[in-house]
């Protein structure tokens, strides 16, 4: 693991600036995950090398949030200035959903409710192997409307996976509304308890105690899931928690805006 | 079959660690000698197919050859997008076991019937389609396609004891089998309903209509030179499925022959009504859907073509 650590303010301007440029939007999913992905490739996640067959896996199952993946791996130095740049361009690797074929990616994703299994079975892998390798899986709150997600989450717990710790980005907000109104899916901590999964939660735009949340969820000897209450569009005052920032690209007078906020902020 | 497919993957996982099986909770009577023999590469996941899938997506990426195991209509339309996205996205050697093609399941009902299960796997670019006419085809099939680099579905009998002499077990992805000479037409078969399309031949040759025989155990790729080969040298084709009449090999062969420019004239006998729920055993259902050997023979014989 690199030493480097990931600036959360850098993901964001990162985020804007490749968000602008591909005239893309996605931006608040990206934005709620910012300092979620901060501490695991900063503090969590061992990879030594993306190709390294023991390195920890990372399934970011919420794929449309792969802009703050992207800036992630830019800033650990596997992926180039000029990969980030082609972000959404014709022929890059980079789309708005992030593909296996581009290094540091281990899954590709896109749809809901995949991801979940895809860990389940890398961490079933790693248990196969002998290998002390974790398997992290980070999944958007709505995303649990999947009935897939549940049928992974009782194959983990009933096979004791403790090395698989599951992140829920609880920000609250879907597609087409607030996910209270669209479908409810409180409470998260009972319902993962009650599945047998440890729940451990936390604010999840507070990098300290991100670090203590994923250093609680490798004890244990179950699968543990990061409750991390976010908002959509963090960091940025005029898209927090707004439905349109699902979808929208900015202007140039709210990009404007939005780095200025972003910039004050570091 | 399916018993005999069991038994060569317990052969293969003796050598190979890398196997792994998984079920979604079927499999009695079948499975239980690779779970006593390799317990720690056997999971019953429970009735969650789509979960499997991504189980088995997780496990190819780490280097194994997951096994995922059903009936197969569950093990191919239920978890549809988790096999497309997963293995077939992924190219993962992901293997998908569906067992009980047509309606092998007779009495259990239409939800039971296989009637589109490679007609929509064959649509994904990377899933090789290996479908075998008997036991020791099966066995063979696996040997030699079981690591393979990308997802392989194998659509396997429910049937026990098949046996086709003049198959001789033989299975290469590239071939198509001729297992009867003839001159005036063409039966293209599939699968285990390929003891019917035999025996509507031989039907036929008593009545001085001979058809070639032969067997096509592999889609997408299937064999295709050898499909060409053989449709340059007939008027008339038949394909035989335990299938919808569209989508599997009825279609593949439709392609060929327009794709090709060929002028052969093709017949496709397969499930070309919607199936209504009336119960009843394997045999009387082919006959309702004119899928038995009367109704192959009959097509045949009333093609304007011969």
């Amino acid at each position: 693991m690199s030493s480097k650590k990931i600036n959360p303010a850098s993901l964001r301007r990162i985020i804007l600036e490749e968000s602008k440029r591909a005239h893309v939007g996605h931006i608040a999913s990206a934005l709620s995950v910012t300092e979620i992905i901060s501490v695991l490739y900063s503090d969590v996640l061992h990879i030594a090398r993306p190709d390294d067959p023991e390195r920890d896996r990372f399934v970011l199952s919420k794929g449309h949030a792969a802009l703050a993946l992207y800036a992630a791996l830019t800033l650990k130095g596997f992926l180039t200035l000029e990969d980030l740049h082609s972000y959404c361009g014709d022929g890059s690797l980079l789309g708005v959903h992030p593909e296996r074929d581009l290094v540091g990616v281990d899954f590709t994703t896109g749809s809901l409710g995949h991801g979940l299994s895809f860990a389940a079975g890398a961490a079933l892998a790693a248990r196969l192997d002998g290998s002390p390798r974790r398997t992290y899986a980070l999944l958007s709150d709505a995303e649990c409307n999947e009935g897939a997600v549940w049928e992974a989450a009782m194959f983990a717990a009933h096979h004791r996976l403790c090395n698989l710790t599951a992140v829920i980005d609880c920000n609250g907000q879907q597609a087409l509304g607030k996910t209270a109104d669209v479908l409810q899916m409180e409470p998260q901590t009972e319902r993962w308890q009650s599945f047998g999964w440890r729940p451990i939660e936390v604010d999840g735009h507070d990098p300290v105690a991100l670090q203590a949340a994923f250093a609680d969820a490798v004890r244990g000897e179950t699968p543990s899931v990061v409750l991390a209450r976010t908002s959509a569009g963090k960091g940025v005052s005029f898209m927090e928690d707004k439905v349109e920032w699902h979808y929208l690209p900015m202007t140039d007078e709210q990009y404007a805006s939005a780095l200025n906020e972003v910039a004050a902020d570091r | 079959m399916r018993k005999y497919f069991a038994r060569a993957l317990e052969d293969i996982a003796r050598d190979d660690p890398r196997v792994v099986l998984l079920t979604a909770d079927l499999g009695f009577g079948v499975l239980e000698g690779f779970a006593r023999d390799f317990p720690d590469r056997f999971f019953n996941v429970g009735v969650a197919e789509a979960n499997m899938a991504g189980l088995a997506t997780g496990l190819a990426e780490a280097g194994y050859i997951p096994f995922m195991y059903s009936i197969a209509t569950f093990a191919a339309l239920r978890p549809y997008e988790q096999l497309r996205n997963g293995p077939g996205l992924h190219h993962f050697p992901a293997r998908l076991v569906g067992v009980g093609g047509g309606f092998e399941y007779g009495t259990n009902g239409l939800t039971h019937a296989a009637l589109e299960d490679y007609g929509v796997l064959r649509l994904q670019p990377a899933m090789q389609i290996v479908v075998p006419a008997d036991d020791a085809q099966a066995a063979n099939a696996l040997h030699t396609t079981y690591d393979m680099p990308g997802p392989v579905y194998y659509r396997i009998s429910k049937r026990e004891g098949l046996h086709i002499p003049a198959l001789g077990g033989r299975f290469h992805p590239d071939r198509a089998e001729c297992i009867l000479d003839g001159e005036d037409a063409l039966i293209l078969s599939i699968g285990a309903i390929t003891d019917e399309a035999l025996a509507a031949a031989e039907l036929l040759h008593d009545e001085g209509i001979r058809p070639t025989v032969a067997v096509v155990s592999s889609l997408n790729p299937g064999p295709n030179e050898d499909l060409k080969a053989l449709l340059t040298r007939f008027p008339v084709a038949l394909t035989v499925e335990a299938h919808y009449a569209s989508g599997g090999l009825g279609s593949v062969v439709a392609e060929l022959i327009a794709d090709n420019g060929m002028g052969c004239r093709l017949h496709r006998c397969g499930v070309s009504d919607a199936p209504d729920a009336l119960s009843g055993s394997e045999t009387y259902l082919n006959n309702r859907h004119g899928i038995d050997r009367t109704s192959i023979a009959r097509t045949l014989r009333e093609s304007p073509g011969l």
